[in-house]
C-alpha cells in the first residue's frame, strides 16, 4: 500500500492527471460546440448545398484519430502542445456529437421552436432555452462518446508527444517488470470514467423524450443567413480542409515520395479483408450485446439496471492491452483451447466497445414511447410480436447505427488485436504501426488509405440513418 | 425487398470472407513454427521464406514490440504457443530469461556469434546490432560541435537542445549501458541532466522527425533510423545526419537484438535449426540485404551502404548479461521519466 501510494504521489502522476483532466474537459468542450453549431447550421439555415456540408461533417469519422495525428505532425510541429492536441483530436471527434445532434434536430418539431420564437424570443434565446434542452439527451450522449474515446486515446496523443495516463500505461508495459504500476494507473482511468459517467447521469435527468404527436413533422422553416453567408460557408471549408485535406493530404504526399511504397496487392487486400470481417462481426455482436443492457435499462428503469447499464462503460475506458492481457491470463488458465482464436479476440472487442453500441442503441429506444407497445400489448399483440413487429422497426436506424460505430472502432484498434488475433493475422491498422514505426512512411501510407476507404461505408450509413425523420 | 436482398448479399459476403480466416487459423496438418517476432517485420518477411525454401519447415510469425510480447510470454507461462521470441533490444529478451522459460542454446549452434553479444547463461543469443548514435539538424550545427561522450548532454549548455525517446526498450538498453559503466549515482545524476535539457518524445521516429525539421538540434537515437529513411525517401533525414561517439564511450553503446528458444516449446529440433539459420553466413547475409540495415553479428558479413561499417565502430565492452534492466526502470521512474 506504502508503495501505491509512493508510486501515485509524485510530480509526474500529477502532471499526468492534469493533462488527461484538461484535455479531457476542453476537448469534450471544443467537440461539442462543434458538432452542435455544424448541426444547427445544417438543420435550420438555409446554408447551400446542405447534404454536401452533412457528408463533409461526418466524414471524419472515416480518418482514424492517429492517422489525423500523423497529418498535423508532418504538417506544423505546433500542434505538439497543449491546444494542438485539444484541436486534433475535436477534428476527428466532433462527428460523434454531431450525428446523434442532427438526428435529435430532425425528429424535433418544429413547433416548438416556432412557438418560442412567435413569443418574441430572439435566436439565441430559442437556441438556449428551447432547441438546446430538447436535443440534450443526443448531444450528452454524443459527449459522451468523445470522453470514453479521449480516455482511451493513445495513438493520436503520442504522436502529439502530449502524455496523458492512457499513454502513460502503455509505456509502463514498455518497461520491463511493470504489473502492479500499470494496474495502479488503470484504477485511476477507470475512476475517470465513473467521474463522468456520474455527470452525464445528472445532466441527463430523470425527463421522458418520447414524442407522440399526431401526424407527419413539417420541415422547420429555415434561418436565412443572408450576410452571414460568407462567413459560415467559409467555417464549414475550413473545417472540413482541416479535418480531412490536412490527414488526406499527408497520405498522398508519402505515397508519392516514399521508395518504400510499391504496394503489394496480396497483403492489403488480406489484411484488408481481415479488417472487414473482424469490423463486421465486432459492430454485430456488439449491438446484439447493448440491445438486452438498454432495455432493460430504459423501460424498467431502477438502480439495478441503471448499475448495470453503467457498469459495461468502466472497462472501455482502460486502454485496449490492459483488457487483452487480463484475456491472455484468464484464457490461457481456465480455457486454453480458446486462447488466440477469433472468438477470444470477439469477447475482446466486446468488452471494449459495448458502451459506444449502448450509447446509440439507448438514444433511439428512449425516442420510443412506451405506450406504443402498450397498445400493442392490448390489441392482443404477444411480448416477442410486439418486439418484432412494434419495437424493433423503430430501434432498427439506432443498432444499425450502433454496429457501425463500432465497426469503426474495431477497424482501428491495435493492441488486443495484436495480442488476441489467431496468429498470422494482419489487419490495416496493425500493417500501418509496424510500417510507420519503421518510419517507412510510403509502405504505410497505401494501409492508411484503404482503412479510410474501408471506413466509407459505415460512415455513409451514419450520415444516411442521422438524416431520416421520424 | 431491396432489404432483404441486401443482407443476403451482406451474409454471403460475410461468409466467405470469414472461412479463409477460420480455416487459417484452425489445424494444419503440418507442424509450424511460432515465432514471436518483436524484431522489425521487413526483416523476418526477408528470412523466414528462404528459411522454409531450405529445411522445409514453416513459419508463422506473431508480431508485436519487444516488451509487449515478453510480458504476453511471461503471462502465458509454461502454456506458451510460441517457440522462438527474436527481440530487436535485449531488456525483453532479459525478463523473459529471468522468468526461467528459456531453453540453453547448444555452445556449437551460436559459436558463429561473438561472446560479447550473448549472454553468459547461453540461454540466448544476439544475432544483429545497432549502434547509438547523435542526430543532429545540419542547418542548426554540425559535426564538430557534437560532445565527446554522451555523458556531456546533461551538462548545462544542451539546454533545449536534446531530443530522446525514454519509453520503451531501446533508450532503456542505452541507459543500462550507462549503468554498467558509470555507476548508479553518476548514472542518476546523467538522468536528471538530460531531464533537465531535454524534449521527450514518444518513438524514436519521432525523435528523428523533430531533428530533421528543425524542432531541436540533436537527438539521441539507433543509426538505422536515419539510415533507413535516408535510403527511402530522405524525407525525415534530409536536413539531418548521424554523429557516432568513439573510444568506448557509453554513447558508443551496440546494443543486440535477441533470439532465444522457449522452455515450453515442442518443436526444439526445428527451432534449434532456425537459429542455426539465423546466425550462419546465409541468414545474416540475407539480414545484412534486408531494409533493416541493422548490423549482422556474425564477423563474416558485412552491412554495405550505411555511413559506418561494422568494423569501424568502437563499443564499450559491455557484456549483455550485465544490463540491469530492473534497475534502469527504477531509476527512470524515480527521475520522473516514467
Amino acid at each position: 500500500m506504502g508503495e501505491a501510494t509512493d508510486f501515485l504521489w509524485r510530480p509526474r502522476i500529477g502532471e499526468l492527471l492534469w493533462n488527461t483532466v484538461r484535455l479531457l474537459v476542453l476537448g469534450v468542450l471544443v467537440s461539442t460546440a462543434v458538432g452542435v453549431a455544424g448541426a444547427w447550421v445544417v438543420e435550420r439555415t438555409d446554408v447551400p448545398a446542405r447534404g454536401w456540408w452533412h457528408g463533409l461533417l461526418c466524414a471524419p469519422l472515416a480518418v482514424p484519430a492517429f492517422v489525423n495525428g500523423y497529418g498535423w505532425v508532418s504538417t506544423t510541429h505546433a500542434v505538439q502542445s497543449f491546444p494542438g492536441a485539444v484541436m486534433v483530436v475535436s477534428l476527428s471527434y466532433f462527428p460523434l456529437v454531431y450525428l446523434p445532434t442532427v438526428a435529435a434536430l430532425r425528429r424535433l418539431d418544429p413547433a416548438v421552436e416556432e412557438v418560442a420564437t412567435a413569443l418574441g424570443k430572439g435566436l439565441w434565446q430559442v437556441f438556449w432555452r428551447v432547441t438546446l434542452p430538447a436535443i440534450s439527451p443526443a448531444v450528452l450522449g454524443g459527449a459522451l462518446l468523445v470522453g470514453l474515446h479521449l480516455l482511451a486515446e493513445y495513438g493520436a496523443l503520442q504522436l502529439l508527444n502530449y502524455p496523458t495516463l492512457t499513454t502513460a500505461i502503455l509505456q509502463q508495459y514498455a518497461t520491463v517488470f511493470n504489473g502492479p504500476e500499470a494496474t495502479l494507473l488503470a484504477l485511476v482511468l477507470v475512476t475517470f470514467c465513473l467521474l463522468l459517467l456520474g455527470i452525464e447521469l445528472l445532466l441527463r435527468g430523470r425527463r421522458r423524450r418520447a414524442r407522440v404527436g399526431s401526424g407527419a413533422r413539417r420541415e422547420p422553416t429555415r434561418i436565412r443567413l443572408g450576410r452571414r453567408r460568407p462567413v459560415v460557408i467559409g467555417g464549414l471549408a475550413l473545417l472540413a480542409v482541416w479535418a480531412l485535406g490536412v490527414p488526406i493530404g499527408a497520405l498522398v504526399r508519402w505515397l508519392v515520395r516514399g521508395t518504400s511504397s510499391g504496394i503489394d496487392w496480396g497483403e492489403l487486400t488480406g489484411a484488408a479483408s481481415s479488417t472487414f470481417v473482424l469490423a463486421l462481426l465486432g459492430g454485430l455482436l456488439a449491438t446484439a450485446a447493448a440491445v438486452p443492457v438498454v432495455w432493460l435499462a430504459v423501460r424498467h428503469r431502477g438502480l439495478v439496471t441503471t448499475a448495470i447499464e453503467r457498469s459495461v462503460y468502466t472497462a472501455s475506458a482502460m486502454p485496449g492491452i490492459v483488457i487483452a492481457l487480463a484475456l491472455v491470463t484468464v484464457s490461457i488458465r481456465a480455457v486454453p483451447a480458446v486462447y488466440q482464436t477469433l472468438g477470444l479476440l470477439l469477447v475482446g472487442y466486446l468488452i471494449l466497445f459495448l458502451p459506444r453500441a449502448v450509447v446509440s442503441v439507448r438514444s433511439t429506444f428512449e425516442l420510443v414511447p412506451p405506450n406504443l407497445e402498450e397498445v400493442a400489448r392490448s390489441l392482443g399483440c404477444s411480448g416477442p410480436a410486439v418486439a418484432r413487429r412494434v419495437t424493433l422497426p423503430l430501434v432498427l436506424p439506432g443498432l444499425s447505427a450502433a454496429a457501425a460505430l463500432v465497426a469503426l472502432a474495431v477497424a482501428t484498434e491495435l493492441t488486443a488485436t495484436l495480442l488476441l488475433a489467431p496468429i498470422g493475422t494482419e489487419t490495416l491498422a496493425t500493417r500501418f504501426w509496424s510500417d510507420a514505426s519503421s518510419v517507412a512512411y510510403g509502405a504505410a501510407a497505401p494501409y492508411a488509405l484503404a482503412l479510410i476507404a474501408l471506413s466509407v461505408p459505415s460512415t455513409w450509413l451514419l450520415a444516411r440513418l442521422s438524416m431520416r425523420s421520424r | 425487398m431491396k432489404n432483404r436482398l441486401l443482407r443476403a448479399g451482406l451474409g454471403v459476403a460475410a461468409a466467405t470472407l470469414v472461412l479463409p480466416l477460420l480455416t487459417a487459423c484452425g489445424g494444419d496438418d503440418e507442424p509450424t513454427l511460432v515465432i514471436y517476432n518483436a524484431q522489425h517485420e521487413p526483416l523476418l518477411k526477408a528470412l523466414a521464406p528462404e528459411f522454409t525454401k531450405e529445411t522445409g519447415i514453416e513459419v508463422e510469425l506473431r508480431n508485436g514490440k519487444d516488451l509487449e510480447l515478453s510480458n504476453q510470454i511471461v503471462q502465458e507461462g509454461k502454456a506458451s504457443p510460441a517457440d522462438i521470441f527474436l527481440t530487436e533490444n535485449s531488456p525483453g529478451m532479459s525478463q523473459v530469461e529471468a522468468a526461467g522459460l528459456l531453453d540453453k542454446l547448444p555452445a556449437d549452434l551460436v559459436a558463429p556469434i561473438p561472446e560479447q553479444y550473448r549472454p553468459r547463461s547461453g540461454l540466448w543469443t544476439g544475432f544483429v546490432a545497432r549502434s547509438t548514435v547523435l542526430v543532429y539538424n545540419t542547418d542548426q550545427t554540425d559535426e564538430a560541435a557534437m560532445p565527446a561522450s554522451l555523458l556531456d548532454l546533461a551538462k548545462p549548455e544542451w539546454k533545449g537542445k536534446i531530443a530522446f525517446s525514454p519509453t520503451g526498450a531501446d533508450f532503456q538498453a542505452i541507459v543500462a549501458a550507462v549503468l554498467d559503466l558509470e555507476g548508479e549515482a553518476a548514472t542518476k545524476a546523467w538522468l536528471e541532466g538530460i531531464k533537465a535539457n531535454g524534449k521527450v518524445y514518444d518513438g524514436n521516429n519521432l525523435v528523428l522527425e523533430a531533428v530533421n525539421s528543425g524542432e531541436i538540434e540533436v537527438g539521441i537515437v539507433y543509426h538505422y533510423y536515419w539510415e533507413r529513411d535516408h535510403k527511402e525517401s530522405g524525407d525525415v533525414s534530409d536536413h539531418s545526419s548521424q554523429y557516432y561517439f568513439s573510444n568506448g564511450d557509453p554513447g558508443a553503446f551496440v546494443s543486440v537484438s535477441g533470439a532465444g528458444i522457449l522452455k515450453s516449446s515442442d518443436m526444439k529440433t526445428e527451432a534449434r535449426k532456425f537459429i542455426e539459420f539465423l546466425v550462419n553466413e546465409k541468414g545474416q547475409q540475407i539480414l545484412a540485404d534486408s531494409y533493416a540495415l541493422e548490423y549482422p553479428l556474425n564477423p563474416a558479413v558485412q552491412l554495405e551502404g550505411v555511413q559506418k561499417p561494422f568494423s569501424e565502430l568502437q563499443p564499450p565492452a559491455v557484456n549483455v548479461s550485465d544490463l540491469d534492466a530492473k534497475k534502469v526502470v527504477d531509476l527512470m521512474t524515480e527521475v520522473g521519466f516514467l
